[in-house]
């Protein structure tokens, strides 16, 4: 009902047009034409070693600040889908973009370029292990001659998202396994990429250790608006990506909450693999609500 | 694949490497370091092996000979003839066996080892090209090191010659020394630096070829060493012959 102010001062038609319309940040999202494109695509790749076909015609995109979870068993073409991306396979046939662009039939140093935006972080870190922990971060700084006081600056802000900068001086070999991981994502992420890949990150490491590599790619994703594919054959790291987020509190420190009951909108949707065919595309939920007997075993164990 | 095919193949990959490790060094980065700590690693650290080598080759040489060339009553070319052989071809073919087994194997495992941990994989992906950063200055640091460690080999095969003629048979150090001098040649130097400027380049593409197309995880480390260390050395035994037969017909090489 109208207060006696409203009516002696009527509100215009446009007022209430822009009132009404005004833009919220997923049509802002939608309106912004670089957010629309995807950060990767693959369109019907196909790629076979021999007789035994790896990838058979697979179709997926990875939207800009999502994190794609890459499922499948050992051997299902998991981690060939990362080295067709960073161009260290070529597919047989179909096309790989990244960011909107072909980089299908670009040759090593066409990949240089496109490699900058992209971090990687390798099954148990693949530190180099004549370098120190500092070097091996400060890789590629190093290799583009840049100065050393910002070299310096940006390894201690790396190791510190990682929380490692106490290890700074050490070499790998003196490093643990989950050590080594965080180190190999301090690396991954110098130069602030916005596509970062995980293969594996988990493996091989203590459920706390795990959680803690968990809890990195959530804050890239959510804190960092980084796209990334995570390539893992763990249901619990799933469960981690899936319903929990991150944000920053009062104090300015990150904390991790879970979906719950909130209504928010976590970006992370789950593709599995099998023989080279994507056999489930969707979000957490519907992965859980599935009947399909060989996801189920796959999830049970059994 | 038959064996032929597989040669041409392997052929193909090795040339590909090298040129794609040489037009890189025009390009910056330039990998100065890398090159040095190879030159001091392949150089400085053979050279005991390859002054060993070279000492208890010339002394086995004159051990051997001095008896036959004293029966023909030609005892003073002794000196001649080690110094000839050495330089001409023991020096360069045996330091480049010497250097074959350290090096050619360390360097297949050191590059294969980094195939199978995924190294090579990291460093293509944070922009660096593996074949200037790690090949390159390998191939680079054995052209340039294996005549020096050749020189020093021939050297002290001289001496080594030296001490048997004199401790076992006699003659006196000036009577063989003089022998060396009227009998090498500058040909016969020119040709015995050449020869391990190809050494090493065929050295360096094999070891680094079969380091970084090892597959097969640990075992596959110890198969490309393996094959790195037996391929580089059939194939300087090989080509020396054909190289030899170049020379002489370019530098018009006298009889020994």
């Amino acid at each position: 009902m109208l207060s006696p102010q409203e009516i002696e001062e009527p509100v215009t038609t446009e007022e209430i047009i822009v009132e009404e319309l005004e833009p919220t940040d997923l049509e802002d999202a939608v309106d912004n034409i670089e957010r629309a494109v995807p950060a990767i695509e693959f369109r019907d790749v196909y790629l076979a070693f021999d007789d035994k076909v790896i990838l058979d015609h697979v179709n997926f995109t990875v939207r800009r600040g999502e994190t794609k979870v890459i499922l499948g068993r050992s051997g299902g073409g998991k981690s060939t889908t990362i080295r067709l991306i960073l161009g260290l396979l070529k597919p047989d046939s179909g096309q790989i973009l990244i960011d909107g662009e072909d980089i299908t039939e670009y040759n090593e140093v066409e990949m240089m370029n496109v490699r900058k935006k992209i971090g990687m972080v390798f099954q148990e870190g693949a530190l180099f292990d004549s370098l120190s922990v500092y070097d091996n971060v400060a890789y590629r700084l190093h290799e583009q001659g840049v100065a050393e006081a910002e070299v310096e600056k940006e390894v201690r802000r790396m190791l510190h998202f990682v929380d490692l900068e106490e290890a700074i001086d050490k070499m790998p070999s003196e490093l643990s396994g989950g050590m080594r991981r965080r180190v190999g994502i301090a690396r991954a992420l110098v130069g602030d990429p916005q596509i970062v890949m995980f293969d594996e990150p988990t493996a091989g490491l203590d459920p706390p250790t795990a959680r803690t590599i968990c809890e990195l790619a959530i804050k890239l994703r959510d804190l960092e608006d980084v796209s990334s594919i995570f390539v893992t054959h763990e249901m619990k790291n799933i469960e981690y990506l899936s319903s929990e987020y991150a944000t920053v509190n009062e104090d300015g420190e990150v904390v991790f909450e879970l979906e719950g009951e909130k209504l928010c909108m976590i970006n992370t949707e789950i593709i599995m693999l099998r023989q080279g065919h994507i056999i489930f595309s969707g979000k957490d939920e519907q992965l859980r609500a599935t009947k399909d007997p060989y996801i189920l075993k796959f999830m049970r164990g059994k | 694949m038959n064996p032929l095919k597989k040669f041409i193949f392997e052929l193909q990959e090795v040339t590909s490497l090298i040129i794609s490790a040489f037009v890189g060094l025009f390009k910056k980065p330039f990998y100065l370091v890398d090159l040095i700590k190879q030159m001091d690693i392949i150089g400085v650290g053979s050279l005991p092996i390859v002054l060993l080598t070279g000492f208890f080759t010339g002394a086995v040489l004159i051990l051997q000979t001095f008896p036959t060339l004293a029966y023909y009553g030609v005892q003073n070319e002794a000196g001649r003839s080690v110094a000839t052989s050495l330089i001409r071809e023991l020096g360069p073919v045996l330091s480049a066996l010497m250097v074959s087994g350290r090096i050619g194997s360390a360097i297949s495992a050191e590059l294969g080892s980094m195939v199978v941990s995924q190294q090579i994989d990291a460093m293509r992906s944070l922009g660096t090209d593996p074949n200037r950063k790690l090949v390159a200055p390998r191939i680079l640091a054995l052209i340039f090191m294996l005549p020096f460690l050749t020189v020093a080999a021939d050297i002290f095969g001289i001496v080594g010659g030296g001490v048997v003629a004199s401790g076992l048979f006699n003659q006196s150090f000036d009577t063989f020394l003089s022998s060396v001098q009227n009998g090498i040649t500058i040909e016969d130097i020119i040709g015995g630096v050449i020869k391990p400027l190809f050494f090493g380049l065929i050295i360096g593409s094999v070891s680094c070829h079969k380091g970084l197309s090892t597959v097969g995880g640990t075992v596959g480390v110890g198969r490309s060493t393996t094959s790195a260390v037996v391929l580089s050395s059939i194939v300087v035994i090989i080509f020396d012959f054909f190289l030899s037969r170049a020379l002489q017909s370019i530098l018009d090489t006298k009889p020994i």
